[in-house]
């Protein structure tokens, strides 16, 4: 086999690359994202490319920029924002919440607007408390936007096409962790291909435990599942992949085939993602299940910058594996 | 006060007046239908600041565009979104301007080019640099005029747009309504630097400080500032100082500020003053004035009856709107 390698980071600038090639109204604005060539080289030689208009360096002024995507996504254009890092999207939350997620409803359908937004999220690079959260399911609690958590190659490459093809606000969630992250394909056209944003995937199948994730913790826990297979429990997968509009359907009828459910997240537990999902099992499934729902999730404490103490703070492969034995009630 | 010449023609001038007349009818109207309790929520009257709309939407065509604040009724009526639409959207019928979903401070069009009706101060001036942005990308020169109260000057959006816009060089007139209050908090208590178009022109931003009270000086700067906007493709911000009679909102007991104040700024009502010019000019007499506001009356109550006859959203659509739906 011939097969070459395709880093995430390299599937997200290709899907850019694809964007701007085909349609003039694309263009990319966020700091650094021309001249210096992306925080996370995503956008890297794309100012040579496109040129200065369409890959637009912007000060740091989150909420001027991303209003002014809303803007000219309202006036025709095809705007996709980054901010840096999700804890910078907080200076523009206004933006976001306010004019972005509001603006089809308060004008009763005058206007949408269908904006792209990208923006690095998750811990593990000891960036400390300031550059490391995970906000995405905080956000997926807004009405009117959408958010994407691509954790493979081909979401990296295609949920961005399929964002910009949507005429509503959508916020890509990229896991820092993941840039490098890297798959083996026999040709482009393996993973350079159109993806839905309306359902959470199956990313390995099995009938004993539900496992429910999304994000940088899907590796771990496709890492989890493997080790389990060979304790003879085999477990289901689920990457959730969109977060609103949540794909209940296939977390339901996985449950429903399971039994058991183990929800992993990498932000704070107390109010999270994973306790709306709880909550839909609980609601939809609760006589389907054979044992409580368990949950992995970030620890409740800003993240800190050691590295041990970073590690310990979310999810990691032995509580995942310790979560589904408890499920199974096999104590070790 | 001397009066003094007005340099346009008979009809440009009563248009000006007609629309100031409209405006101040409309917002009457609306606050005897807030005491019956016919709008609710809030209401922010424009009366006494109709100049600053009615002249500087005269210089805009109809391409153009308008981003406004929650004080909007007014830029909404002489943007052409008729009074009916915008009566039946402060009742909340699903006739409205914006479906009834936004109330009166969320008048939308599409149509007419009016992008709102914002209700976070300041929020709406980044959107306004993005219509600018997206107007220069395309190669158009449409200018997007954006309205914003002083008040929206101690707001961070007001600096980052200011900035982007001269960074950017986007076609955008910046139009800052000086009322002199932040709701209740006057300037001077809340600006270290009370100088408005020394904050712009620190940004490399032309500026231009204009009688708001005066709708002739308010069109007349108008045109020549869209006049640059245009040619140029660079922003601009303008200051008007006026002056609004009413309270900030129906709910305001104004505390804040003297009775006298207030009476001394309704010496200066932009409508009687602009009629009694248009008199000394020969352009106006008293039955003409009558049978304009006959008309405009009639205008009114035709919008209240719109209103009044319009229906109410079925509540299975309650959640229409959020997305776009497949097909709109």
């Amino acid at each position: 086999m011939n097969q070459t390698t395709v880093t995430y980071r390299e599937a997200i600038k290709a899907g850019l690359a694809e964007a701007l090639r085909s349609d003039d109204r694309v263009f990319i604005m966020g700091e650094d994202v021309g001249r210096y060539g992306g925080t996370y080289a995503v956008t890297m030689g794309f100012l040579e490319e496109f040129g200065e208009a369409r890959i637009r360096d912007t000060p740091l002024s989150e909420s001027g920029f991303v209003g002014a995507g809303i803007g000219a996504a309202m006036g025709g254009m095809r705007p996709i924002v980054e901010v840096m890092t999700v804890n910078f999207c907080l200076l523009a939350l206004d933006q976001i919440v306010n004019t972005a997620a509001t603006m089809r409803h308060m004008s009763g359908g005058n206007f949408s607007v269908p904006l792209v937004i990208r923006m690095a999220t998750g811990a593990g690079r000891q960036l400390a408390a300031q550059h490391s959260h995970s906000l995405e399911g905080w956000l997926a609690h807004i009405p009117g936007i959408k958010i994407l958590t691509p954790a493979t190659v081909t979401d990296g490459y295609g949920m961005l096409g399929a964002a910009l093809a949507d005429p509503d606000p959508v916020l890509i969630f990229e896991h820092v962790m993941l840039y490098n992250h890297k798959e083996r394909y026999d040709s482009p056209e393996d993973w350079q291909r159109p993806v839905d944003i309306e359902k959470a995937a199956i990313r390995r199948e099995g009938g004993d435990v539900s496992l429910i994730t999304y994000g940088g913790c899907l590796w771990k826990a496709l890492d989890a599942a493997e080790q389990l297979s060979q304790e003879g429990i085999q477990a289901e997968v689920i990457d959730l992949r969109v977060l609103r509009p949540l794909d209940t359907r296939t977390i339901l009828d996985s449950v429903v085939k399971t039994n058991r459910a183990v929800i992993v997240e990498e932000a704070w537990r107390s109010g999270s993602l994973s306790a709306e999902i709880g909550m839909q099992i609980a609601e939809r499934a609760f006589y389907d299940l054979d044992a409580p729902i368990q949950r992995v999730c970030g620890a409740e404490v800003p993240i800190p910058y050691p590295k041990h103490l970073e590690d310990a703070a979310v999810p990691q492969v032995p509580q995942i594996l310790a979560a589904v034995r408890e499920v199974m009630g096999r104590h070790v | 006060m001397i009066a003094t010449t007005i340099p346009f023609d008979r009809e440009k001038s009563l248009a000006l007046y007609e629309n100031m007349l409209l405006i101040r009818f409309f917002e009457e109207k609306a606050a005897e239908l807030y005491t019956r309790q016919k709008i609710r929520g809030f209401l922010h009257l424009y009366i006494g600041e109709e100049a600053v709309a009615t002249g500087i939407v005269a210089a805009l065509e109809p391409r153009d565009g308008v981003v406004a604040t929650y004080r909007e009724h007014g830029h909404a009526l002489v943007k052409g979104i008729s009074a009916a639409s915008i009566m039946a959207e402060m009742y909340g019928k699903q006739e409205g301007c914006s479906g009834g979903r936004g109330g009166s401070m969320h008048l939308f069009s599409a149509e007419k080019r009016f992008f709102g009706g914002h209700a976070i101060v300041g929020g709406h001036l980044p959107v306004a640099v993005g219509l600018g942005l997206a107007e220069r990308m395309r190669g158009g020169n449409a200018v997007t005029a954006c309205f914003f109260g002083e008040g929206a000057i101690a707001e961070g959006e007001f600096h980052e747009s200011m900035n982007l816009a001269a960074l950017w060089q986007v076609p955008v007139l910046f139009c800052c309504e000086n009322n002199r209050y932040a709701m209740g908090t006057a300037l001077e208590r809340s600006e270290s630097q009370t100088d408005l178009c020394a904050k712009a022109a620190s940004y490399n931003v032309n500026v231009m400080r204009v009688d708001g009270m005066d709708v002739a000086a308010v069109y007349q700067a108008s045109v020549e500032a869209v006049g640059y906007v245009r040619g140029q493709g660079k922003p601009m911000f303008l200051e008007l100082n006026t002056y609004r009679f009413r309270p900030h909102s129906m709910f305001d007991p104004e505390l804040y500020r003297d009775k006298a104040e207030v009476e001394g700024w309704k010496k200066h009502d932009p409508i009687a003053s602009f009629g009694e010019r248009l008199r000394e000019q020969g352009y106006l007499d008293d039955r003409e004035d009558r049978i304009l506001r006959d008309k405009i009356a009639a205008e009114i109550a035709e919008a209240v009856d719109f209103a009044e006859r319009g229906s109410w959203e079925p509540l299975e659509r309650l959640t229409t709107n959020v997305y776009t739906e497949v097909g709109s």
